[in-house]
């Protein structure tokens, strides 16, 4: 059992860590507080082959593995979880079953525009009346002949005022339950296809996050991705993928927030010494740095059996689980260790607190994972 | 040239200067380093020589006399006018090979460093470049050891008849200092650094006794191998930090307020009749231009009073004005190295402290 | 046409670094990176080939771990890499070293439109020495402190620094070129580039490999043979403790501006 990384994999990390530190930290508050979605760092990683990385070389992207990827979103996020998320969004969710469950024809067309096309990619599933109970989605798609009409309207959406391709679920046939949705890729440019509500939210502000309302949208009938009534089993398979970037995300600000406590706590000087060395902090910290030893242990494994080929829903699982909420403790007690200082945005702690809230609510809430962890326990 | 052995250390005698021209005027380390010569040359009892190269530029060369030089050595040339490489390279060397000095010292201005080196190459001698610190002579060197360094100087064995060159220079970034020699070679070569050695004071009687020597110049326009299109001086005002006797740098702490920060370093400069500067972190950043810049890879600064603002005190900072006859240092941040090597440290915000000095500063000179 | 970059690996000098009780740098902590000019070197010699397809061979003097880097810049895009690493070669000074590189640029093979580029001088030695001598030892034209630089077929027009100003130079390759970080701003590795480095050649050429050329005389590398030697080194010592003002009030300033007058400082 080796638990190294490769060394192609290391130098992944050398890379995202140079990139992070030069181009992502610079702008990493001003993104927070103007929500401005950080185009140019995304045109830049597209040029460096990250944006859809684990599409085949074949199809445009760099064939990268999955520990390579969660790599990628791990360091992004230590700085900026916003441009860590749009990166997981695209790789996980929206290449993710393209490259799973398209045709020829489908992965010919979308994965380029998704890698060298420089386009982004998003996923929509979650609906006002369906979230955590994702069979319940009213968004609906009637073949007419030649195409789909699609009606309805998604939620929360992820890189969803930015995004060119969107892989979207809705009821084929109303009838049968989880068994009567399907799966489409379906373009920004499609007619009566449109960008709703812009998502103000606690945190993450450079994430895009809208509303899309589909009103009698045409969907072309090859733009089916699977068969129809395989959908439901398609989002949960990727949303398992999914969830090894969101396990990265949370991990990275959780590291990001453990090493932004100890430079401080060693720097700032209370009662005649550093406050790194009362032990209450060092406690503190200990218990952090455990965490985040464990999530990368977590993450890892889960994306390693992914790329093997192996089951991991259950890994990917327990390592989003364990990294989100550690992400959330991490960052709390984070910004306790710098008192006042940490509630002002002077300091990244506050940013990092409200970016972390998420992790345990999306991609499946820690509640779902709970589900999915016992649902392979044989119980 | 096949019989030019410099490897008979014997034959080499006469410490020389290279007198950078530029445009027909001759650089102001040019004299810095004509002082320093003139130390070494006593010490070595040897004749102290400039070596001028240009067109029509004999006119200049009496200046150098007057800082201490016995003779200077002009080569001149339409094809010298101004500096390539390969002329420059060639003249040098020709003469160097003809005359055998024992030392050759040039200033490390930007041509002096991509002079020295071709020239070292194609002599077979040792270079050392940047040099802050010159000696002949055992006895002052291990005074500047006592002085200057950590060693255990008394603990140590010497060679005290040892005559080499000891060219003293920082390396890691400043981190560590290193006395070179070159034992074997002859002229033992050194470039330094403008502003770092200091001139003597001129004597006009000394300018008017100093020997002019013109040796033949042999170079064709087939020696050159590139071609200088235009020299083109900056538009925008020169920083000159290498001569200012006040500077007032700002650093990182300027970050939240940057044209603010920017605008009071200015008011406190100008109220000190200095001139404002910035650490590594400002000119990457874009806030000042590089001229501005104090560092190892910035400019080496002596003024007699150096103002940090917001500057944490990184090393490399600490090695372009260490030397600084004052240093006040403002940092938020109490344990920044700076105040290390502060003679006066202010704790505080520089947005609050420095209008108060400016004031202050003008109150005081005000009631003298 | 190809262009063969000379780079180093060096401590990283503007990190913290650590001092030994005996006062001697811990070489040990600190981090080792490529040399900031010498990077800047190497994305002109990429640009060149976006933009003409010449192929790109950076080439170092080092111990083994520097094949670390050589990886790290073929991710980045150059084409092929080579180690010179030997015993024989330990403690070269510049004119050494430039000998050697020299050699092993002889080696690699030198036609007419072929261009050397350099980093203007590496943050450990600081000396802009290897370059030039290089240059010198190839017997070709060099052009330092490189701020800008333009390619029409044989001639290489740039902009070169002065303290003050610059001037524009022409020179023929083949030629020597020293960079600046005011050339350009390197790129990072790319994923493809990471994951196709390892199946790059890396070539190792050691004494044996080079010491038939005319440059490598045992009398004039490795540290026996180099020109200059290190006579002593010493770390300069820390500057007296200053003193810190109480406060940074009117008051404060008003006690400093005072003390600066009576030294006659202001």
């Amino acid at each position: 059992m080796d638990f190294n990384l490769t060394r192609e994999q290391e130098l992944i990390r050398k890379m995202m860590k140079d990139f992070t530190e030069n181009e992502v930290k610079p702008i990493a508050a001003e993104t927070d507080k103007t929500c401005q979605y950080p185009r140019e760092n995304i045109e830049k990683l597209f040029n460096l082959g990250i944006m859809g990385m684990i599409v085949p070389k074949e199809y445009g992207g760099a064939g990268a593995d999955d520990v390579s990827s969660a790599i990628a979103i791990e360091e992004l996020s230590k700085q900026c979880a916003s441009t860590g998320d749009i990166v997981a969004t695209h790789n996980g969710l929206c290449c993710g079953p393209i490259i799973q469950h398209g045709t020829e024809d489908q992965k010919k067309k979308y994965l380029p525009m998704l890698t060298t096309g420089r386009k982004v990619g998003a996923f929509a599933l979650t609906e006002p009346n369906a979230g955590s109970d994702a069979s319940k989605g009213q968004t609906e798609a009637k073949l007419d002949g030649d195409h789909y009409v699609m009606n309805g309207s998604k939620i929360f959406i992820t890189n969803g005022y930015v995004a060119d391709v969107f892989v979207v679920f809705a009821m084929t046939d109303k009838t049968k339950g989880t068994k009567g949705i399907s799966a489409f890729i379906v373009e920004s440019s499609f007619p009566g296809f449109s960008v709703g509500k812009h998502e103000e939210k606690m945190g993450l502000h450079g994430s895009p996050t809208a509303e899309i309302v589909f009103t009698d949208c045409i969907v072309p009938k090859e733009n089916l991705l699977g068969r129809e009534g395989k959908g439901f089993g398609i989002a949960m398979q990727t949303l398992d993928g999914g969830r090894i970037g969101i396990a990265a995300q949370s991990l990275g600000i959780a590291e990001g927030a453990l090493h932004e406590a100890v430079e401080y706590t060693k720097g700032r000087v209370q009662f005649g010494k550093p406050i790194s060395k009362f032990q209450n902090t060092q406690f503190t910290l200990a218990d952090m740095e455990l965490g985040c030893e464990a999530g990368r242990l977590l993450t890892y494994k889960a994306a390693k059996l992914k790329s093997d080929g192996l089951r991991f829903t259950k890994e990917a699982a327990m390592a989003k689980l364990f990294c989100s909420e550690h992400a959330m403790k991490t960052t709390t007690k984070a910004l306790q260790m710098f008192g006042g200082y940490g509630y002002t945005k002077d300091y990244p702690m506050e940013r990092m607190m409200r970016d972390a809230k998420i992790t345990e609510i999306y991609e499946g809430t820690s509640e779902v994972q709970r589900i999915v962890i016992s649902a392979n326990m044989g119980l | 040239m096949a019989t030019f052995n410099n490897t008979d250390v014997a034959a080499f005698k006469d410490v020389w200067v290279f007198c950078e021209q530029r445009h027909g005027k001759l650089m102001p380390t040019d004299f810095e380093l004509i002082s320093e010569g003139r130390k070494l040359a006593d010490d070595l009892g040897v004749k102290l020589c400039g070596l001028l190269l240009g067109d029509s530029v004999e006119g200049i060369a009496k200046e150098l006399g007057g800082y201490g030089a016995d003779e200077i050595i002009v080569c001149e040339s339409p094809l010298l006018k101004d500096y390539t490489t390969d002329a420059y390279a060639k003249v040098i060397c020709d003469v160097i090979q003809e005359l055998k000095p024992e030392v050759f010292l040039i200033g490390a201005s930007n041509i002096g460093r991509d002079l020295g080196p071709r020239c070292a190459a194609r002599l077979h001698t040792g270079l050392c470049a940047d040099c802050t610190h010159l000696d002949v002579d055992m006895p002052k060197y291990l005074d500047f050891l006592r002085n200057n360094s950590t060693l255990d100087v008394e603990g140590s064995k010497w060679d005290m008849d040892d005559r080499n060159l000891k060219m003293t220079r920082p390396a890691f970034g400043g981190h560590l200092m290193a006395s070179i020699i070159c034992p074997r070679f002859r002229p033992c070569m050194a470039t330094v650094r403008p502003g770092v050695m200091k001139k003597l004071p001129f004597d006009q009687a000394k300018a008017d006794a100093v020997q002019i020597v013109k040796p033949a110049v042999s170079l064709t326009v087939d020696d050159l191998h590139t071609e200088v299109l235009e020299t083109v001086k900056a538009a925008k005002k020169l920083v000159d930090l290498i001569g200012a006797d006040y500077i007032v740098s700002v650093g990182r702490g300027i970050s939240k307020n940057v044209e603010g920060g920017i605008k009071l370093a200015e008011e406190l400069a100008a109220e000190l009749g200095g001139v404002v500067g910035g650490s590594r972190a400002t000119i990457d950043s874009g806030w000042l231009s590089g001229d501005h810049q104090v560092g190892q890879t910035g400019k080496t600064v002596h003024p007699k009073v150096y103002v940090a603002l917001g500057i944490s005190g990184a090393i490399q900072h600490k090695a372009g004005m260490q030397d600084s006859e004052c240093i006040i240092a403002v940092n938020k941040n109490d344990t920044a190295p700076i105040f290390e090597i502060a003679d006066y440290g202010i704790c505080g915000d520089l947005f609050k402290v420095t209008p108060l000095l400016t004031e202050a500063v003008r109150a005081a000179k005000a009631a003298k | 046409m190809k262009i063969i970059v000379c780079v180093k690996q060096v401590p990283d000098t503007s990190g913290k670094v650590a001092v030994n009780p005996d006062g001697t740098l811990d070489r040990a902590s600190m981090q080792t990176i490529t040399n900031p000019d010498d990077m800047n070197a190497v994305e002109a010699a990429l640009k060149l080939k976006d933009e003409t397809g010449c192929m790109v061979t950076v080439v170092t003097m080092g111990p083994p771990p520097a094949m670390g880097m050589l990886r790290e810049l073929m991710a980045m895009g150059a084409d092929s890499a080579v180690l010179v690493s030997a015993r024989e070669f330990g403690g070269s000074d510049t004119y050494a070293t430039s000998q050697i590189l020299a050699a092993a640029i002889k080696r690699i093979g030198l036609e007419p439109d072929d261009i050397v580029m350099c980093g203007r001088q590496a943050i450990d030695g600081d000396t802009a020495q290897v370059g030039p001598q290089i240059a010198e030892k190839l017997g070709m034209p060099q052009v330092t402190y490189v701020a800008e630089m333009h390619k029409t077929g044989d001639t290489i027009t740039v902009k070169r620094m002065l303290e003050d100003g610059y001037m524009t130079i022409k020179v023929q390759t083949p030629c020597l070129l020293t960079c600046i970080k005011e050339l350009n701003t390197p790129r990072y590795m790319s994923v493809a580039g990471i994951y196709s480095t390892y199946d790059k050649p890396l070539d190792t050429f050691n004494y044996e490999s080079l010491k038939d050329d005319s440059l490598i005389d045992p009398a004039t590398i490795g540290l026996k043979g180099s020109p200059t030697n290190i006579f002593k080194s010493f770390t300069p010592p820390l500057k007296g403790a200053g003193v810190i003002l109480e406060g940074d009030g009117k008051e404060t300033c008003e006690k400093l501006a005072g003390i600066l007058a009576e030294k006659h400082i202001i």
